[in-house]
């Protein structure tokens, strides 16, 4: 059924593209999270409200127009903005650089509800317990917030990442040589197309399982270290 | 977006509003009738009823929505002689029809997934003692179980809704004009790029606002038992 004249391995081959978008929006995502959940709690009142908007407009507006909005909208803007200002500046974004961006700017702001909940599931008593032996708030972060959260925090990240891997398909249609162009491509010169679409979903229904399995493994993994 | 652009596109904005609204009611309303008997085949104990119903949700919540679209909007294609003998092809040229296809089938195994979770974790107890007042098989679910199931399933079930109605959104790349087909169409002809995606990005909020307003309504009154004992 995957004969698709040859095109198969190229198919496969852009899977690399998909996971190292998906990878590089991750370790965004996660930065955005913890850095959101840090604002969410901050003594300033307007870094709480960047945070409570960047979560409420983000998680309001469907992925699609957002990664539009990034990708044609943005530069449009700064182009506008500057002859605007008398200068011709011509932005040309890479869309490797434009689908990570977005993607992670995106999941971030789902990391950063999950940091939240993790954080603040971690028992008072800890800081307290923390500052009693003098640590400092960033050791204490390091030391002993940090690490409980992460354990709290990884069923829901398991699955941002997920969804994550999943809206990297959206990134096709900014040109970018992965699972679903690659796929595109082979659909229409082979005129195959149920058979390319159909190998593509099997290629993400691979990495999902192989994550869920990873996840699985990993969460079984840190419940024990938690037992001691 | 001024109020002359306002002016002059609101109406194309509407008709694209209401493809959204159109699209996304639709799926939800058959993919909640179907999704009821998917749960309950993979609540089963027969394996030929469980295991279809797991290989369906796992297939639709593990794979790319856009892959979906596409696999059914173009992939029909492949199959045109087929279809045309079975009297489908007439369907399934279109791209409303394959749109609403595909996000049925989508949010019918995300609904699946919910419901599989809410209906097993109402309480062994109730469901014994439903059974100890002589109620079986479709009363005992009737009566006890999916009213109990629909209480804890409401608020993932809410999200879903909300999801589905984003997710409508990737219909415009199969050439619909919905609210975001409409903007690009409208880009394409004014070169107002961010102007008109934050306005219909605003929108999107509102409408998700809405409904998540809407849901937590429906939801204090599902749970108004709950409210009762605490004044109690």
């Amino acid at each position: 059924m995957f004969e698709l004249g040859g095109y198969t391995p190229i198919i496969i081959a852009a899977m690399k593209n998909t996971l190292l978008v998906g990878l590089s929006a991750m370790a965004l995502a996660l930065v955005f999270g913890l850095l959101g959940a840090w604002a969410k709690v901050a003594p300033q009142a307007w870094v709480r409200g960047l945070a409570n908007t960047y979560t409420t407009v983000i998680r309001g507006v469907p992925e699609l127009i957002l990664l539009l909005l990034f990708y044609y909208g943005f530069p449009q803007f700064i182009q506008d903005f500057s002859e605007s200002l008398g200068y011709e500046v011509l932005v040309d974004i890479d869309p490797f650089l434009a689908g990570s961006l977005t993607i992670g700017f995106i999941y971030g702001a789902f990391c950063t509800e999950v940091f939240r909940g993790a954080f603040a599931s971690i028992p008072a008593g800890q800081a307290e317990a923390a500052n009693a032996l003098g640590m400092s708030s960033f050791l204490m972060f390091r030391r002993i917030l940090f690490p409980q959260a992460m354990y709290f925090a990884l069923p829901g990240l398991g699955n941002v990442w997920l969804v994550l891997i999943k809206a990297t398909a959206l990134i096709s249609i900014i040109q970018l040589d992965e699972i679903m162009r690659m796929t595109k491509i082979a659909a229409n010169a082979t005129r195959e197309p149920f058979s390319a679409y159909f190998l593509a979903s099997l290629l993400f229904l691979g990495i999902t399982a192989v994550s869920m399995l990873g996840q699985y493994c990993l969460e079984k993994h840190l419940a024990k270290a938690g037992q001691h | 977006m001024n109020m002359d652009m306002i002016a002059e596109y609101g109406p194309r904005l509407l008709d694209g509003f209401w493809t959204t609204i159109g699209i996304t009611g639709l799926s939800v309303l058959i993919g909640l009738m179907l999704a009821v008997p998917v749960a309950l085949m993979r609540l089963s104990d027969y394996k030929f009823l469980k295991w279809p119903s797991y290989v369906f949700t796992f297939y639709f919540r593990g794979t790319p929505l856009l892959v979906q679209l596409f696999l059914v909007y173009y992939g029909s294609g492949q199959f045109r002689v087929e279809l045309t003998e079975l009297g489908l092809w007439q369907y399934f040229r279109g791209a409303y029809f394959c749109a609403v296809f595909t996000l049925t089938l989508n949010t019918c195994a995300y609904t699946a997934e919910i419901f599989r979770g809410a209906i097993k974790s109402v309480p062994i107890g109730v469901i014994e003692a439903g059974r100890a007042c002589g109620m079986s098989g479709v009363l005992l679910y009737r009566r006890v179980i999916l009213p109990q199931a629909i209480r804890i399933a409401w608020p993932a079930y809410g999200n879903e809704i909300i999801f589905l109605m984003q997710a409508s959104s990737l219909v415009s790349i199969i050439t619909l004009l919905d609210l975001t087909g409409v903007a690009r169409r409208i880009i394409s002809e004014t070169f107002a790029v961010y102007e008109v995606y934050i306005f219909v990005a605003l929108l999107y909020l509102v409408i998700t606002y809405v409904l998540a307003f809407f849901f937590k309504r429906v939801e204090n009154y599902l749970q108004r038992h709950n409210k009762a004992l605490a004044q109690a």
